[in-house]
């Protein structure tokens, strides 16, 4: 896939896509040449362990990386046939926040403490369109009230400390999803919640983006999280991509030895088989230069080549349409989750 | 917000009560007493007796606080031992000088300190960061007498470009007192280049004294701005496409500055005591000069109500800072 050209259908191509830590002899290599396609109106999902560089890969695309400390070594990301990361800053931060946006893991942070939330609704619209302070205010009102935030005209002077945390991310999605954005960035938008809020944020944002069509890049390290809300999946691990397919066929026949254990580890609603099974051993210090394939050590699948060269990321065989995955020795396809589970993992 | 107030005001009653026994036992323990002053070293004995009686100097020290007490809970504050005026009088006239250049030395240290601190925080690692470091490491531990001497001998003396004492050249300009602010009565007076005369004359000692604030100001700037740098909210607001003089003002100062303003007015508290050095080294006619004169001539009564005035000033100052950090901090205002 590094090698095919940007589809031009796809609303988002990110090819090659590197990204490295630091310098000297502490270099970490967050991100290793990742390529994906993001067809416009999708949900992705992206999925992995924790530090697998899910985050970084998405910052790099929205160039909000921290500088000077992170470095895009190679690759390009291409909106709407723009690779964004040959524009200038200037010409990057119009884009942002207007035809993509981003939502962060903690609401109870990212909101600024010291503004009303109606100022950090106008702001964005008043920097991308135009419109005047009190345009400004009736449009913020009519967000608030999209995203289900109630008697949503009073709160426009309250302080993010007045509100719940699930309350602060539905602001956080209203501010998201101001100036209509055709890629919207959610980048574990659920894990500060609690339980019960998280079904609900996700149910917001499955709505708000079919409605508008907006595509969506679910990031998440539960499985369960993107099941009921992703068309195609992206398992990330050590920064790399390892397997890529449909919802279905991901839950249903995976194929990567990874994206197998990462499946026989969610916590299982009918308790007919099995029990929990954690992978075994610790992701790869991403500071050592890795040969091979990174999961080598926690395989079960393992052969000699694998700890020789890293397997590309390729077509599996005998896979429904576009089923890609990055093994040397896949796992058969057996049937882990039993189909139409995939709803219930979600809720 | 009401209740915080009535809090902090009965607070000081402790704190003032108990500053007052401090200052009485400071004076009463510096060597030689207001009889020598008045009298000379060579007087006899026995006037040295009479004009300690006279003034109650003879009586057992603690009926000597009590008494002074039994004044300052009836709002009176006595009467300088030596000159017998009013010591209220007296520090008021020579107030607006002490706020003339208070103000001066921090709004020297705000506006050279703030810009200073964000500069270097954009920049921090690099030699230009280092480099205000070390500069502000300097100016905290500078003392102000050392700095004051060598801001006059450098400006005034070896390139005599400013007034090296001294509130307004008193030969060109007559300026009638009004507010006892010289700049201001200045321009009542209609006197354009006694104003200038004015500002050219409070450059020195405000610097002098404004230089450590400035320093302090820079540093808790460039700390609290670099804290916030890395907040969350900050991302949000580029992720939003937001210009970065709207991310740097709207978002970045406005919360780096709640630490900030605490300090400036701490500062700005401190400066009361930094203003008796340096108007007694630019001989500048305001309190601190008078408490240092009131020193030398062991003026009891002026020492102890002086001070007493400075310390009331200082906590004023600070309530009134914590009240705008609570209206800047929306989480603290609503609690
Ligand atoms: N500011 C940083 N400095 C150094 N390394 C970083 C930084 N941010 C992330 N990393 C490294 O990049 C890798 C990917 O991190 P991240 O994308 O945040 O993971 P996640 O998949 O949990 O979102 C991790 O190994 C992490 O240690
Ligand atoms: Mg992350």
């Amino acid at each position: 896939m590094s090698r095919t050209a940007p589809d031009p259908e796809a609303l988002l191509s990110v090819r090659d896509l590197e990204v490295t830590f630091g310098s000297g002899d502490r270099v970490v290599h967050a991100v290793n040449g990742i390529s994906y396609d993001l067809a416009p109106g999708e949900t992705l999902g992206i999925v992995g362990e924790s530090g697998c560089g899910k985050s970084v890969s998405s910052l790099a695309i929205m160039r909000l990386l921290p500088k000077p400390a992170a470095r895009v070594r190679s690759g390009s990301v291409i909106l709407e046939g723009q690779d964004l990361l040959d524009l200038s800053d200037e010409e990057m931060r119009r884009i942002r926040g207007d035809q993509m946006a981003m939502i962060f893991q903690d609401p109870m942070t990212s909101l600024n403490p010291v503004l009303p939330i109606e100022r950090q609704l106008t702001e964005v619209l008043e920097t991308h369109r135009k419109l005047k302070r009190s345009g400004a205010v009736d449009r913020a009102v009519e967000l608030l009230e999209l995203v289900g935030i109630p008697a949503a005209k009073n709160r426009l002077r309250d302080y993010p400390h007045q509100f719940s945390g699930g309350m602060r991310q539905r602001v956080m999605i209203a501010i998201a999803l101001a100036c209509d954005p055709q890629l919207l960035i959610a980048d574990e938008p659920t894990t500060a919640l609690d339980v019960t809020i998280q079904a609900q944020i996700l149910e917001l944002m499955r709505t708000a983006v079919t409605e508008r069509g907006t595509a969506l890049i679910l990031i998440t390290h539960d499985l369960g999280v993107v099941a009921g809300m992703a068309q195609r999946i992206n398992v990330m691990y050590a920064g790399h991509i390892v397997e890529r397919a449909t919802t279905d066929e991901l839950y249903g026949r995976p194929r990567h030895p990874y994206t197998v254990g990462l499946l026989r580890s969610i916590p299982r609603l009918d308790e007919g088989r099995g029990e929990l099974v954690p992978i075994q051993g610790q992701p790869p210090d991403l500071s050592r230069q890795i040969i091979g394939c990174p999961f080598a050590d926690r395989c079960f699948n393992v052969l000699d080549r694998c700890r020789e060269e890293m397997p590309p990321l390729e077509q599996a065989p005998s896979a429904a349409d576009e089923h890609l995955v990055a093994c040397w020795n896949p796992a058969e396809g057996e049937r882990l989750v039993p189909s139409g589970f995939e709803s219930e993992l979600a809720s | 917000m009401t209740k915080f107030i009535i809090r902090r005001l009965l607070l000081l009653i402790p704190i003032l009560l108990g500053l007052t026994l401090l200052i009485f036992v400071f004076t009463r323990l510096l060597p030689g007493d207001p009889a020598t002053t008045i009298l000379g070293e060579r007087a006899t004995a026995e006037n040295m007796a009479l004009v300690r009686e006279s003034l109650g100097l003879d009586r057992p020290l603690h009926e000597q606080y009590f008494q002074y007490m039994g004044g300052l809970l009836q709002g009176d504050l006595g009467r300088s031992f030596i000159t017998n005026r009013d010591v209220v009088d007296d520090f008021l006239q020579r107030f607006p000088a002490t706020i003339e250049l208070s103000l001066a030395a921090i709004i020297f240290a705000i506006a050279a300190g703030i810009p200073l601190g964000v500069y270097t925080a954009k920049r921090r690692g690099t030699w230009v960061d280092a480099g205000g470091t070390i500069l502000s490491l300097i100016g905290i531990s500078i003392p102000i007498f050392f700095l004051g001497l060598m801001l006059k001998w450098i400006f005034a003396i070896q390139f005599p470009i400013l007034p090296d004492s001294g509130r307004i050249d008193l030969v060109n300009y007559f300026i009638p007192r009004v507010t006892n602010f010289m700049t201001v009565d200045a321009l009542i007076a209609g006197e354009p280049g006694g104003f200038i005369d004015a500002l050219r004359h409070l450059v020195l000692p405000a610097l002098a004294l404004g230089t450590i604030p400035l320093a302090v100001i820079m540093r808790i700037t460039r700390a609290s701005v670099i804290d916030v740098l890395n907040e969350d909210y900050v991302r949000t607001a580029h992720a939003k496409g937001l210009r970065d003089r709207t991310v740097d003002g709207r978002h970045i100062l406005r919360n780096a500055l709640l630490p900030v303003v605490t300090v400036i007015g701490l500062q700005t508290g401190l400066l009361l005591g930094g203003a008796i050095l340096t108007e007694t080294i630019f001989t500048w006619g305001g309190v601190g000069r008078w408490i240092y004169d009131a020193v030398t001539a062991r003026d009891y009564q002026i020492i102890q109500s002086g001070v007493l005035m400075l310390a009331l000033i200082f906590v004023l100052v600070n309530l009134i800072v914590d009240i705008s950090y609570a209206f800047l901090n929306p989480r603290i205002r609503h609690s």
